[in-house]
């Protein structure tokens, strides 16, 4: 079985992360709207590390800061360290269960969101509402419905 | 598919992860200390936004398909109703403009009798909501006019009833305008009733600006009108910003919490129109196809 994942299949699910990222949710969903473009990203480097790493968190990174209005290099910084964990960790991630696994994702975006809010508060301190944490929690929920679907995605033949 | 690409390596090959890992670091680092505060990366901003710019209007593609079909598929009768509406509406207006001309005149005339430098001519450019939510807490709006027509950063953005924000960031094909309920943004204001010159400054919420900067014995009442007064050189100075809501003055502080509800429907228009304020206006633009110069604008004084 040839199990090669093209390029066009990343970019394209990352392109989706994206825009689910922008969606026009009602403000109640928008504060909670998990981090997609990490959840992908962290999928394909669990799923193929050697093709996908931290060149692409980082590329796609600053992607999200321009699509997202931030300074330049605030999500290129924090994709590439929890990227760069994940290629460290990916051999024993993949023996996790799938909760097991959840506890890692939980501890990922709590770090990138750590340090969006660290950057975001160097440049403009500030009050944050408790609200700020909520998409960590948020996209820990979705991580088996991303995993599930990315999975559909990396071993179809359609997207071919 | 190449063959090559095919086999997992077994041992890796180029720089190890920590190395990647260092460099991916380094140069967001240097991002962000050359990105902060200064334009010098607009051009980096610019040439990624052509990427993003195509994905937000991707987004924004379904509502405003929806809103084409509602309007194709609006019957006879209400679009008669609606064009009723709007014509009586316009010779309301009309005949409002007519006394407007005359006024303005006269406060020319009357400026130039007490030698006061007097600025008129403002150009505006009307730009579409792009629906998108770009990140929750900020009250940030993308518009679909940039650079390319001219838009710049710290253009007042106004719609029908009042001003609605700022451009934030002008990219080729987007325009980010900040709202004046963003909590980072204020604006200078005046009570139309007396020329109380004051600050309001944005809450968080859609519907309140806060005014802090009032002392307990500020002649300031529920209701009063407060407009640009154009200090600070961004928005020009007439233009209706919020009404003051009702607030309790027996508060014996030194300073008094007054709130003001935005006259712009921030929420709920599509249209907003971006204004130049400034001595010699741009040209009109006729072709919005092509690719238009306009002058250097400089900041309205």
């Amino acid at each position: 079985m040839n199990n090669y994942t093209g390029f066009g299949r990343i970019f394209f699910t990352l392109v989706v992360a994206m825009c689910l990222r922008i969606l026009p949710w009602p403000n109640a969903v928008a504060a909670i709207n998990p981090d997609w473009v990490l959840l992908a990203l962290i999928y394909w480097t669990l799923a193929i590390p050697e093709r996908v790493g931290i060149f692409y968190a980082w590329t796609f990174g600053l992607l999200v800061d321009v699509l997202t209005g931030r300074l330049l290099g605030q999500y290129a910084l924090a994709y590439s360290l929890v990227i760069y964990l994940c290629l460290m960790l990916h051999k024993r991630l993949r023996q996790f269960p799938l909760p097991q696994q959840g506890m890692f994702i939980f501890f990922c975006l709590l770090l990138s969101q750590f340090l969006l809010f660290l950057i975001k508060n160097l440049q403009q301190p500030g009050e944050f509402p408790a609200t700020f944490w909520l998409p960590v929690f948020t996209g820990t929920l979705c991580w088996p419905l991303v995993f599930t679907l990315l999975r559909f995605v990396r071993r179809s033949r359609i997207f071919k | 598919m190449p063959r090559d690409t095919v086999i997992k390596l077994l041992f890796a090959t180029g720089p190890s992860i920590n190395t990647r890992l260092l460099v991916a670091v380094i140069a967001s680092v240097a991002l962000l200390a050359m990105d902060h505060g200064s334009p010098r990366l607009d051009a980096v901003r610019a040439t990624l936004s052509v990427f993003t710019d195509s994905l937000k209007y991707l987004v924004d593609m379904p509502s405003g398909l929806i809103n084409q079909a509602s309007e194709a598929t609006s019957t006879y009768s209400t679009l008669k109703k609606e064009n009723e509406i709007l014509r009586e509406e316009q010779f309301i207006n009309k005949t409002r403009l007519l006394k407007f001309d005359a006024l303005e005149k006269e406060n020319i005339r009357l400026r130039a009798l007490l030698e006061n430098s007097f600025k008129l001519g403002e150009q505006v450019l009307i730009a579409e909501l792009i629906s998108i939510n770009m990140a929750p807490y900020e009250h940030i709006v993308v518009v679909n006019k940039g650079t390319r027509f001219g838009v710049h950063p710290q253009q007042p953005v106004l719609d029908a009833n009042g001003v609605v924000g700022q451009v934030f960031r002008a990219l080729p094909f987007t325009a980010e305008i900040m709202l004046i309920t963003d909590p980072s943004h204020a604006i200078p204001v005046q009570v139309n009733r007396n020329g109380l010159l004051t600050i309001a400054v944005g809450s968080g919420q859609l519907n309140r600006l806060n005014l802090p900067y009032l002392p307990a014995n500020a002649d300031i009442q529920p209701g009063d009108l407060l407009i640009t007064s154009g200090l600070g050189g961004t928005f020009p100075a007439g233009y209706p910003v919020a009404v003051v809501d009702n607030f309790n003055p027996a508060d014996s502080k030194s300073f008094i919490n007054v709130t003001a509800t935005p006259k712009a429907l921030l929420d709920r228009n599509r249209e907003l129109l971006i204004v130049w304020g400034n001595k010699a206006p741009v040209q009109l633009l006729k072709d919005q196809t092509t690719d238009i110069k306009v002058p250097e604008v400089n900041k309205y004084e």
